[in-house]
């Protein structure tokens, strides 16, 4: 649990602050992805939370700890820190890097080295391949591999990841959204997620804060955000395929009625899909509503365009949205 | 034939040779330990620095420019002559080139690599042991090594204030235009410094880190 209140930072020969009163509450557990144009305040206010930039004004507190009265050193043990270009330690040795905070905290050899092991195998590294290697062996995905490994080793409760991605190719990229996603929800770590792509917002995200200028614009879930944009800026940031966006969120088997469908023959796609690909199939084959088919080639239920329309212009609780006006700032 | 007589010259002055041999060594072993204590921990704070340590580098630079018989004919009008002079001359010679070598290779670690380290929580002293010498450790070592080389071709010079060291057959050699005595300097005192470059050019390499290493 992270809980950031009135939090302001302002760098001197700026003429605004960087970070503007930034009240914002991370529930324990969940990964909150802060996003926005660069220079708004996003890394600064990452980088607040274990103080390698302090705040002017205002508290922050980690799981009910006000830590601008701890020890930054001591703190920033408890934090796992991810950066975009690894920083990885180019004079040790995989194990060595891993090992780093470990280290630090005077853990025995024994348990260090088993822990290492174990991290390696946990970002799909084999322990005995690449213990003794050094980084600049390592490809950019590897790096970030062992990046993540070395932030989780004393197994902290909060991780700050800034653009961990961000240099990587777009379809290493996609891998490790995937892995890193899986392996951080198992561990069910408190995360603040610094990014600039929307798409991996949506994708890493149980919440987005949306922040301009130093101050949040909005902060709810990705559905939620992609559904109800709070403003024009939102909107134009989140993107005009919005609604494809939100039904890529969308499992297709929620929107899909039993049976398969009546009369015409329809497009398949697997149970597992979402409804943007669901879509996807129906524009393709020129057809309004797809099958959906599980391994067996069993039909599992039957998904129309009607249905993903009325799911995206419906509230849960059934009532229609106003679409949001433009004019609004 | 004028080597022969060098040889000579040599194995009727053996103790006299070796003790200035030694005393060669020592001189420039000092100076060089001494410049090296100042100037590495001295490059180390002022690579953080802005204004002050831009000061001192130039002042490094400007010392680098002058020439070996100049530092030592300054220093003797102040500390007279004999080996204290000299060494406090040579120390001052060797200063620059370690001081600007630590400098510069600290501030060429990867800024990512060190706000990782601080990141993590490493107070800023791990920072500089186990992270920035480290890495920066073959550079600065370049720089101990141009600055061994500097002192021990300059302590021949030393003789001419009373530093003593194989200066000393060299200054006697050319003044009673005695050329076996001469060679009894100067050949050792060039073998010296080939030596001391490639002793030094080991040690560099012995103490690049493995990972950083080409591959």
């Amino acid at each position: 649990m992270i809980d950031l209140d009135a939090l302001t930072k302002a760098f001197a020969g700026s003429p605004r602050p960087a970070v503007d009163r930034l009240t914002l509450s991370i529930p324990a557990g969940e990964v909150c992805v802060l996003i926005g144009p660069s220079g708004c305040g996003k890394t600064t206010t990452m980088r607040m939370i274990n103080r390698m930039i302090e705040p002017d004004a205002g508290t922050i507190r980690v799981e009910g700890r006000n830590i601008l009265h701890s020890d930054p050193v001591e703190l920033r043990r408890s934090i796992g820190y991810v950066i975009q270009q690894v920083g990885l330690f180019p004079h040790w040795s995989i194990a060595d890097n891993i090992a780093t905070v470990p280290r630090l905290l005077g853990w025995e050899p024994t348990r260090t080295g088993a822990r290492v092991d174990e991290l390696l195998s946990l970002v799909g590294m084999e322990p005995a391949q690449y213990r003794q290697r050094f980084p600049r062996e390592l490809s950019g995905g590897q790096k970030q591999r062992v990046g993540v490994a070395r932030a989780l080793a004393a197994d902290p409760p909060v991780m700050l990841m800034d653009e961990p991605f961000g240099a990587l190719d777009p379809i290493t990229r996609t891998r490790l959204q995937a892995e890193f996603l899986r392996i951080l929800r198992g561990l069910r770590k408190t995360i603040v997620f610094v990014t600039h792509d929307i798409d991996e917002a949506i994708k890493m995200g149980d919440r987005i804060a949306i922040m301009r200028d130093g101050r949040l614009v909005q902060y709810d879930t990705p559905e939620a955000i992609l559904a109800r944009p709070a403003d024009a800026f939102v909107d134009e940031f989140v993107g005009s395929d919005r609604a494809l966006k939100r039904l890529a969120l969308i499992p297709a088997a929620d929107v899909a009625s039993a049976g398969a469908s009546a009369g015409e023959p329809s497009a398949r796609v697997p149970a597992d899909a979402s409804a943007r690909d669901a879509l996807s199939a129906m524009l393709a084959t020129g057809v309004d509503s797809v099958t959906l088919i599980d391994e067996n080639g069993a039909a599992h239920g039957t998904i129309t365009l009607a249905a993903m329309r009325v799911r995206l212009t419906a509230r849960g609780d059934g009532s229609a949205i106003e679409p949001h006006p433009l004019s609004n700032t | 034939m004028m080597f022969i007589e060098a040889w000579d010259y040599l194995a009727g002055h053996q103790a006299q040779f070796l003790a200035a041999l030694w005393r060669h060594v020592a001189l420039s072993a000092s100076a060089l330990a001494i410049a090296a204590a100042i100037a590495v921990p001295l490059g180390v704070r002022l690579a953080d620095k802005g204004g002050s340590a831009l000061v001192a580098i130039n002042a490094a630079n400007i010392g680098r420019t002058l020439p070996s018989l100049a530092v030592l004919a300054l220093v003797m009008p102040i500390m007279g002559t004999g080996f204290a002079p000299s060494l406090f001359a040579l120390t001052l010679l060797a200063l620059p080139p370690i001081l600007i070598n630590t400098h510069t290779a600290i501030r060429q670690v990867d800024p990512d690599i060190v706000d990782a380290a601080r990141g993590m929580g490493m107070t800023a002293l791990e920072i500089v042991r186990k992270v920035e010498l480290p890495i920066a450790l073959p550079v600065i070592f370049a720089g101990i090594r141009t600055a061994a080389v500097q002192v021990v071709s300059g302590a021949v010079l030393a003789a001419y204030i009373g530093g003593g060291g194989l200066g000393d057959f060299i200054t006697a050699g050319i003044a009673m235009m005695a050329l076996p005595q001469l060679l009894v300097g100067a050949i050792p005192a060039t073998l010296l410094s080939l030596g001391t470059d490639a002793f030094f050019g080991w040690i560099q390499r012995a103490l690049t880190p493995s990972g950083l290493r080409a591959p």
